[in-house]
């Protein structure tokens, strides 16, 4: 299958419990809200009890499938390392792996409490990487965001995004990265 | 109205809002669990039915009465409800009654991957596939309107990822108006012994026929692209997956499958050199096209299992036999959480050996290591008759060990009949029936049910039931009620003892799910500032 150019494919995957789907929901929606064709799909039910998770967000001009074809994910988002390897084959071998490694300054606390809180905005921040490399305004996503946590839970997430954002715009392209061709 | 970005569930729930429906009823399930939730939460009338058989039939009674009414299930769900379809066709009714019916292909949450296609050419139900959420919205509404118009139940036939894919939705600004309910007695039409029954069912053949001869087979279907030497046919979200495979192709993508659009699928075919047909689950278009003797291909074996995808609908395309990529390692399965009361449960179960006829619900999860205490999990409400089954058939020694265990909503659902069984046909050797009541339908989403003695909304309902007095008014004397997390050890010596016993037990072990303790106190607090 030849790839299309003018579709973006993201795999957001983890366990049950760690807000993937909620994370699509914010992709999704900002994507929409950037005026995309998007289509969104993914596996509820058994998976709620803290299985693996994937959710599978494409945008573009027309967006026919709402499943990433396997090795076709520009982008794969993972917030749990044990979950690379059941879902590597989803991205493309030119396509972007982004998990909490990308952005470890994020989870360097020392203190528990606020290891685990920050652990808490790990879908975010992931957001927050993947956005450096698509075309959608920053306040769009933290609009996308806002509209899909509670309000408590804003500033902290925000800042996340924010910070997990800047960090790749700097170092990301030292990985060699270069912003998929729809999105410029 | 601005596009909306929705679920197809929640596409479908705004139709019915919008579709002047007056009532939605039906029994969580995934992958259509949220369509009733949705339409609550948008102000519609929701409930929850005991189970999809009473779902349905109060659907019926809602139509009989010249109101709308939206009835929703997952594919399994059908097979309950089954027995009031294939009378609902005869019948017919006189508002819209559309049947929300939601297939799993690939069994992301079931036990089987049934076709419910194959239900509405069995029973004669009109149906309608949409392939995204827009169609979801769409056909909803269409639904409703060929139901008034036909006086046919109509079967919504969506798939998980029709379901559970959200897409851009552009809704109607205005709400149809509700038809005014009353009575019209109808004898003939509505009570089905075999002399009213005969004629009932060609008038159901008749109805089937206008249907397949007006104008809404072509209008609901689409036929794009301009090659001329591969045709596609397809429905549903299938349909989208082949568009993605083979851009260029000519696709024909059914919109009504029930009754099937043949002679324009005929014509189809007619202008392309080679026509595929793309379909998730078993060959129905296929078998349908080839008995009317139109010449297309359909697909191998293998693709019969699974959902599509554009991948392999490629495959079919290409005739291409190599295996497909499997993941480097499975994935992490479901498991109980980590404060589930049913661990308690099932420790004891395996440490007392127990043969387990085991039910649907979180604890099917019960099977999983550490546990691994589960021998048996067939349909909703099984439980208890396989238990029975177990108890007749085995040597006395082998038949104490079997014990029935089900939760409380799959209780309600189909465990009371099977109780009543227990109580009339009593095993030699008695039985165990092992109630676990978490207060919930939790492996669903935590939904409630007629047990908890709240309402969709989580609101006091009218009721609660009692599952012990259910238990004594069928004659059974050996009732018990323990908290299996705060007095394990004597919820172990009850089942110890209970399975020693030649006598018939039914143990309630009770104790409210922590996820949905949670939730109702956060409902709770929400609501506390609005009361005095």
């Amino acid at each position: 299958m030849s790839r299309a150019a003018d579709v973006v494919n993201v795999v957001i995957a983890g366990l049950g419990g760690q807000g993937i789907v909620t994370a699509s929901d914010i992709l999704a929606e900002a994507a929409f809200t950037a005026g995309h064709d998007v289509k969104k799909s993914e596996i509820h039910g058994m998976s709620q009890r803290g299985g693996s998770v994937s959710s599978d967000v494409r945008f573009g001009a027309q967006v026919h499938s709402p499943m990433v074809p396997h090795g076709e994910a520009d982008f794969l988002l993972i917030s749990e390392a044990t979950q690379v390897a059941a879902n590597r084959h989803r991205l493309h071998p030119e396509g972007r792996l982004i998990t909490p490694e990308a952005v470890p300054q994020l989870f360097q606390e020392a203190d528990p409490e606020r290891a685990a809180r920050a652990a808490r905005m790990v879908n975010v921040a992931l957001l927050g990487v993947l956005s450096a490399h698509l075309a959608i305004p920053e306040a769009t996503w933290l609009e996308a965001i806002r509209s899909h946590l509670p309000e408590r839970l804003h500033e902290m997430n925000g800042r996340a995004f924010h910070q997990a954002r800047g960090i790749e715009a700097i170092f990301g392209s030292l990985t060699g990265d270069r912003p998929h061709p729809a999105t410029q | 109205m601005p596009q909306q970005l929705l679920t197809g569930n929640e596409a479908v729930a705004q139709a019915a809002l919008d579709g002047a429906v007056s009532l939605g009823t039906g029994y969580p399930g995934t992958p259509s669990t949220e369509i009733l939730e949705r339409l609550g939460a948008l102000g519609g009338r929701a409930q929850w039915a005991p189970n999809e058989k009473v779902a349905l039939e109060v659907g019926l009674g809602v139509a009989f009465g010249k109101a709308r009414a939206l009835v929703t299930m997952k594919h399994v769900g059908l097979n309950v409800a089954a027995d009031p379809l294939f009378s609902a066709t005869y019948t017919g009714v006189d508002e819209g009654l559309v049947i929300a019916v939601a297939d799993d292909p690939g069994m992301h949450s079931s036990q089987n991957e049934q076709d419910t296609r194959r239900y509405a050419e069995a029973a004669g139900a009109p149906m309608l596939e949409p392939g995204d959420a827009q169609e979801a919205y769409d056909y909803t509404l269409q639904g409703l309107a060929i139901s008034a118009r036909f006086q046919l139940p109509v079967i919504l036939r969506m798939t998980t990822r029709v379901c559970h894919s959200k897409g851009p939705v552009q809704t109607r600004s205005e709400r149809a108006q509700a038809p005014a309910p009353r009575y019209e007695r109808d004898i003939p039409g509505r009570v089905m012994i075999p002399g009213n029954a005969r004629p009932a069912h060609v008038r159901l053949r008749e109805r089937l026929h206008n249907l397949a001869r007006s104008e809404l087979p072509e209008a609901l279907l689409t036929d794009t692209g301009e090659d001329r030497q591969l045709g596609i046919i397809a429905d549903g979200v299938a349909a989208a997956h082949a568009r993605e495979a083979a851009p260029q192709a000519r696709l024909l993508k059914l919109g009504l499958t029930h009754p099937l659009p043949i002679e324009a699928m005929r014509a189809f075919t007619q202008q392309v050199e080679r026509c595929v047909v793309i379909e998730e689950g078993d060959p129905y278009l296929y078998t349908a096209a080839r008995a009317a003797g139109i010449p297309v291909a359909g697909k191998p074996e293998r693709f019969r299992f699974g959902e599509l995808n554009a991948e392999r609908v490629r495959r079919i395309l290409d005739g291409d036999e190599s295996p497909e990529p499997e993941p480097e390692a499975a994935g992490k399965p479901p498991q109980l959480c980590s404060d589930c009361s049913h661990r308690p449960v099932f420790q004891v179960l395996s440490r007392l050996g127990c043969i387990v006829a085991g039910d649907i619900g979180c604890y099917t999860l019960g099977v999983m290591p550490p546990f691994e205490a589960m021998d048996t999990c067939v349909c909703m409400g099984a439980s208890v008759g396989v238990g029975l089954g177990l108890r007749h058939a085995l040597p006395a020694e082998e038949a104490r060990r079997v014990v029935s265990v089900i939760g409380d909503s799959t209780f309600v659902h189909t465990g009371l009949p099977g109780l009543a069984e227990m109580a009339y046909n009593p095993p030699e050797t008695g039985h165990v029936l092992l109630i676990l009541d978490n207060d919930t339908t939790a492996m669903t989403g935590l939904q409630e049910h007629p047990g908890t003695g709240r309402r969709l909304d989580h609101h006091p309902a009218a009721s609660k039931l009692n599952y012990e007095a259910i238990a004594l008014a069928l004659g059974i004397t050996d009732v018990h009620t323990v908290d299996p997390v705060d007095h394990k050890d004597d919820f172990e010596r009850l089942m110890h003892d209970a399975l020693a016993d030649d006598r018939l037990t039914v143990i309630v072990a009770r104790r409210p799910c922590s996820l949905a303790s949670r939730r109702l106190a956060a409902f709770r607090a929400e609501q506390e500032p609005s009361e005095p």
